[in-house]
């Protein structure tokens, strides 16, 4: 539950990223949430509402609109995902999501550099924000000034796990190792991106052109906690439709769901160029720039207060 | 059976055969990637600790445990023997099984005895019980030391700290959760 003080925090927050991508020449948009097909992936369980889904993200009707040639736009929504509950999770969450066409995701580690900075500067009344380049969180003292740290998915596995990811991978204990061993190191005194992850855990993120096992993905964390999931978009329908021919394979093994490819996402992504996206937890956000450690402190209701 | 998204603190589920309680429970995602359940938990028969991360698919049985209220008769050597008060049926439990309980248990004791399958494996005990000081230094009038409790020593053998104005012979109540001093008791 969340005290006036908070509703107060969490709105002036909101206020400040709307604020932001204005600023950029960035267009706020507002898709449906409830959609006939979702995007087919095998770790994201979506809820069903009269034989739709509800959105887990709001990744598909974004890019068709990147498609329409849209060049900037960002959107604030809830998102919805079945059996996600914790300290760090609710089923029901408010995500941020950016696109840009034109860039890739180096770009968008770099927006990540300005927005952070200028939500501290605009949000220093809050707990969680010491000055404006200074947050502190958990314990932890992480300073903002850009350039943040840079961190490949393979130098993290070797320096944190002692095990290589192609050895995670083929013993299935990547996201085990991630969790345990490797994220409670990372952004502990500037924040870190995480990147280049391998091709399998980037469904709908570009293959690097030096580095084919390795996709153009980045997580970003602060604090030991992950915050944002930034790409360069895979604009090929043709690889794309045969990524999620692989995740709806894995989804058929493991539970009921109605699975059908996303069809006219499949068609219209041909037309985007160049592009990035990235999809930041903002109820994680008010957790970090509120000083708390438990999302139900930061929802103005959570599930279990209804 | 209970499934991993069933998990939380205080879940008790079987795992070879053996019946555990959760005791610390956490969920994880990284981003995009499987959902991870992160739990530590306890034996409930032998006590021992253990730390365990589930995904998703995994399922666990339920142990049969049932509670049943019974008296406690007596002790002999290492066993407490308890009896059904309905049925007469008779069982016992060792004094490592009981563990700090005995710190409030006396004859003629009604408690919750925690059965897996027919085999009795843990009590719960009242949450308040009155217990008989059997040690108690007397209250010094006028004792300005500062001290506002004083320990005393009840009839289990139990060893806790109480106002000064408690004597030997008294009946006080006790919390069996926190083993602290709650008020005193006129029979």
């Amino acid at each position: 539950m969340m005290t006036p003080d908070g509703l107060q925090h969490r709105s002036q927050l909101l206020q400040a990223i709307r604020c932001f991508f204005l600023e950029n020449s960035y267009i706020e948009v507002d898709t449906p949430q409830r959609l006939p097909v979702v995007i087919p992936e095998s770790n994201l369980i979506p809820f069903m509402s009269e034989g739709c889904f509800l959105q887990t993200s709001p990744e598909l009707c974004m890019k068709r609109l990147l498609a329409r040639g849209c060049e900037r736009i960002f959107q604030i929504c809830h998102c919805f995902r079945k059996e996600e509950h914790g300290r760090l999770h609710q089923s029901e969450f408010t995500m941020l999501e950016w696109y840009h066409r034109g860039s890739d995701y180096f770009d968008l580690m770099r927006q990540c550099e300005e927005l952070f900075c200028f939500l501290a500067a605009q949000c220093a009344a809050m707990p969680g924000v010491v000055d404006d380049s200074t947050i502190r969180w958990n314990g932890t003292t992480v300073s903002l000034a850009a350039p943040w740290d840079r961190l490949t998915v393979a130098d993290a596995f070797e320096q944190y796990a002692g095990v290589s990811v192609k050895e995670a991978l083929l013993t299935d204990m990547f996201d085990e190792l991630l969790v345990t061993e490797i994220e409670p190191h990372l952004g502990n005194e500037h924040p870190v991106f995480l990147y280049e992850y391998p091709v399998e855990r980037a469904l709908l993120a570009r293959r690097s052109a030096q580095n084919p096992t390795v996709a153009e993905r980045f997580e970003l964390y602060v604090a030991g906690l992950e915050l944002a999931n930034g790409f360069s978009e895979l604009v090929d329908p043709q690889e794309q439709q045969s990524r999620f021919m692989e995740e709806i394979a894995q989804i058929r093994l493991t539970r009921e769901q109605k699975t059908e490819l996303p069809r006219l996402f499949l068609e219209e992504i041909g037309k985007i160029d160049a592009s990035a996206g990235i999809a930041l937890g903002v109820d994680r956000l008010c957790m970090l720039f509120m000083g708390v450690t438990d999302i139900a402190m930061v929802l103005p209701f959570s599930f279990e207060e209804l | 059976m209970y499934t991993a998204s069933d998990l939380r603190k205080g879940l008790k589920i079987q795992i070879d055969g053996e019946p555990y309680i959760i005791t610390e429970f956490d969920f994880s995602k990284p981003g995009k990637g499987q959902a991870l359940y992160r739990t530590k938990m306890r034996n409930m028969i032998t006590g021992v600790q253990f730390t365990q991360t589930y995904r998703s698919n995994d399922k666990f049985e339920r142990p049969n445990l049932e509670e049943r209220k019974m008296q406690f008769l007596y002790a002999q050597d290492n066993e407490y023997h308890f009896m059904d008060t309905t049925s007469y049926e008779q069982i016992f439990l060792t004094k490592e099984q009981l563990g700090d309980h005995l710190n409030f248990l006396i004859d003629n004791m009604e408690v919750e005895v925690l059965f897996f399958g027919d085999r009795p494996i843990d009590i719960s005990l009242p949450t308040f019980v009155n217990l008989e000081v059997t040690v108690a230094e007397p209250w010094a009038k006028g004792d300005t030391s500062g001290s506002d409790t004083k320990p005393v020593t009840v009839e289990t053998g139990f060893q806790l700290q109480v106002p000064p104005f408690i004597n030997q012979g008294d009946k006080i109540q006790i919390d069996t959760r926190t083993g602290t001093y709650i008020t005193r008791v006129k029979e």
